[in-house]
């Protein structure tokens, strides 16, 4: 069985996942006994490059936002490493993270819940303006400054997030992610609870903060129509697991996981001639508690055959940058 | 650089801060109005009273015994002729009676009516102070564990302490010396031992036992189940009867609603986005409790609290009521009330004035209460 790691094309990475896992414990009963384990995300590999966008695209329910969390280290991952411009994260203690803090950020998905309600947004940018050495005039000045680069006007800065509309709000959140000066900053859907009009907007914030400040993103979605725009690459996920991981083009010219068809597929497409067959997948995602051996995809997938049931599979490299996870690839 | 040019220009809503869109909606109740006006006068008589009672020489003295001008009704002039100078009253009319002792029933109110205030404010501060702090630990920290070693070296550590009081001096020193070289240990043992295997039963004693939470909650259910005022009725006997005492008490007896309160906020704050985002900015647990989450959490305490503040002023009247309140020459609305009820058919101004002013301070504090509660209620406010 071929078990390939990651394409290290570019040593300069700033963020590589190695064989993250993260399994939450279901409790049960009067004394909490563990019942058993929702593998949320087991094992996967990233890497994200200086200066460019990684997407992770997937169903609901599939990890993606535990994946963000954990390389945050929001939440503990149980196995696997955090390199990060290569030194692994997993083990630092809590003050030395929160140096490292100053480095990632996040942006999220829920504009109203991500702004706290109770402080104006100048103040709330302020808060990662705290921890430098700054007088109150210098951080007055980077707020404001922030402010006007993500297109808010700094005579509102003493205003409270619902005054904001929906897009506004989204722009405080990655002014918010800015004011630190990270090199990578973890976007957990950031567009989705947007309109179209504002989902464009914000995109393009995020590509012209991306080619001004060289900031790397892992851009999470499941929006392919955003994710072709944005990004250079992409793992697709399921279950768990990374099924496919190629080069943005390379993916959509040539996707070759069925579960990458099959979501490629149900992109609508503006020119009616070309539209792709439409291969909707039948039945849900499967409980990660109780998930089926062998391939994760098997029960949903058109081309299953008897050796997906049984063993687990590796990668199968197609080229240089491309790997799918499928029997069916890579003459096995 | 398209984007950064089109810096948004679309219209804010006019600026109002929270408090003043409260304030817009509290203003439309107008019981609530009333409730506020009554509590506002309520203060300043309190205020005004303390002043003019208090000191060697002052304008009302609700001490001031004239047994021959007993049991007047109110309104009553006093009999210039029989009294001495310093006898008549500052008003030269006994504007709510007098009392079996002939002390002035008007002066004896004002002086009352700051017990009943700072009763009502200290003891619920006490209160939220204390459910504020249980319930934001179990709110953030809840999910924790406590370890085995951790709850057996506090027993311990409790123990010696309890021996040493009691005189047991060696055993008691002894717990207490070896508590503390347990911990001395488990903290550099933390460095040296962090990778080497450790024996099974030393396993155990580091695997979490109970959640803060549990511990918290289980507390506040256990205080619950005692009946308030009879469990205060027990610690007042046993302790020396002041004011400062039923403070604490009626606080410390009260604080388990804001502890369920603030912790039931917390749990749903802490899943909240800005909470994580202050996490990852690298913001301090201190912090990201006091200055992201408090905030959010006060509303529902506020509202609890003012009516926290009209059950203190019960709670204190019944026990002045039932002689285990603050001690007798210092005037309380309950001891005027309990001493009137010996002239109830003779006098029933001594009853029903204290009474009357009692219901009216709770009922002003339920409806200001009511009505903040009303203005909060985000369902409210999307209607208005």
């Amino acid at each position: 069985m071929t078990n390939h790691k990651l394409p290290i094309t570019n040593q300069n990475i700033t963020l590589r996942v190695e064989g993250l896992k993260k399994y939450f414990p279901v409790r049960r009963g009067f004394f909490q006994r563990t019942a058993g384990w929702i593998k949320a995300v087991d094992g996967i590999d990233l890497d994200i490059e200086p200066g460019k966008t990684l997407a992770l695209v997937g169903e609901s329910g599939c990890g993606k936002s535990t994946v963000a969390k954990v390389i945050l280290r929001l939440i503990e991952p149980d196995e696997g490493k955090l390199i990060y411009k290569g030194n692994d994260i997993v083990n630092l203690s809590h003050k030395k993270m929160k140096h490292l803090r100053k480095e990632m950020q996040i942006v999220f998905q829920d504009p109203f819940g991500s702004l706290n309600p109770r402080m104006t947004v100048g103040q709330t940018i302020e808060e990662g303006l705290r921890g430098m050495d700054l007088s109150k005039r210098e951080r007055r000045d980077r707020r404001d400054e922030l402010l006007e680069m993500v297109g808010i006007s700094a005579i509102s800065s003493d205003r409270y997030p619902h005054e904001f509309s929906g897009g506004q709000r989204q722009r405080v959140g990655v002014a918010r992610a800015l004011s630190v000066s990270p090199s990578l900053i973890i976007c957990d859907e950031p567009v989705s609870a947007l309109d179209v009009s504002i989902q464009a907007q914000i995109i393009n914030l995020l590509k012209d903060l991306q080619d001004r400040l060289g900031l790397s993103y892992l851009f999470i979605s499941h929006d392919l129509n955003v994710v072709g725009y944005l990004s250079d690459k992409v793992a697709v996920m399921y279950l768990g697991h990374i099924m496919e991981y190629a080069n943005t083009e390379e993916l959509f010219e040539t996707p070759l996981h069925p579960y990458t068809l099959a979501l490629l597929s149900a992109v609508p497409v503006a020119e009616p001639d070309k539209r792709l067959e439409l291969k909707s997948l039948s039945g849900d995602v499967p409980s990660p508690l109780d998930p089926p051996p062998g391939c994760k995809f098997q029960g949903r997938c058109p081309q299953v055959e008897e050796r997906c049931r049984e063993e687990e599979i590796g990668f199968a490299r197609v080229s240089e940058d491309h790997l799918v996870r499928c029997w069916k690839v890579g003459g096995r | 650089m398209t984007n950064t040019q089109q810096t948004l220009e679309s219209p804010l809503a006019p600026k109002q801060t929270r408090l003043e869109e409260l304030w817009e909606l509290f203003r439309q109740n107008r019981l609530a109005i009333l409730g506020l006006i009554i509590f506002l006068f309520f203060l300043i008589t309190a205020i005004i009273g303390v002043i003019l009672t208090s000191g060697q020489d002052p304008v009302f003295d609700p001490a001031m015994i004239r047994l021959q001008e007993k049991l007047l009704p109110p309104l009553t002039r006093p009999n210039i002729e029989t009294l001495q100078p310093a006898e008549i009253p500052t008003l030269g009319i006994y504007l709510l009676g007098t009392d079996d002792l002939g002390r002035d029933v008007f002066s004896r109110m004002l002086q009352g009516a700051w017990v009943s205030l700072t009763v009502g404010f200290v003891a619920v501060g006490i209160s939220v102070l204390v459910g504020i702090f249980m319930g934001g630990i179990a709110g953030y920290f809840g999910q924790g564990h406590l370890r085995y070693d951790q709850i057996i070296i506090s027993c311990v550590l409790i123990t010696g302490g309890i021996l040493l009081a009691l005189g047991t001096t060696y055993t008691g020193v002894g717990l207490l010396v070896a508590g503390h070289i347990y911990i001395f240990f488990s903290i550099f043992s933390k460095k040296i031992l962090a990778r080497r295997t450790l024996p099974k039963w030393f396993n155990l004693l580091h695997r979490g036992a109970i959640s803060i939470d549990t511990i918290i909650m289980r507390a506040v259910d256990i205080m619950l189940c005692f009946p308030t005022f009879f469990l205060i009725l027990t610690v007042v006997a046993l302790l020396p009867a002041s004011m400062y005492n039923i403070m604490i008490v009626i606080g410390l007896t009260s604080w388990m609603g804001t502890t369920r309160f603030v912790r039931a906020e917390f749990l749903s704050l802490r899943e909240q986005d800005f909470v994580t985002a202050a996490k990852a900015l690298g913001v301090g647990h201190f912090r990201i409790i006091f200055r992201h989450m408090m905030p959010n959490a006060i509303a529902p305490v506020l509202v609890s609290s003012t009516i926290g503040i009209a059950m203190a002023i019960l709670t204190e009247a019944g026990l002045s009521f039932l002689g285990f309140g603050v001690p007798p020459p210092h005037a309380t609305w309950g001891n005027i009330l309990s001493d009137g009820k010996r002239f109830i058919f003779d006098a029933p101004w001594l009853t029903f004035i204290p009474g009357i002013a009692i219901l009216i301070v709770v009922l002003c504090f339920n409806l200001f209460g009511e009505g903040l509660r009303d203005a909060l209620n985000p369902k409210l406010r999307e209607k208005g």
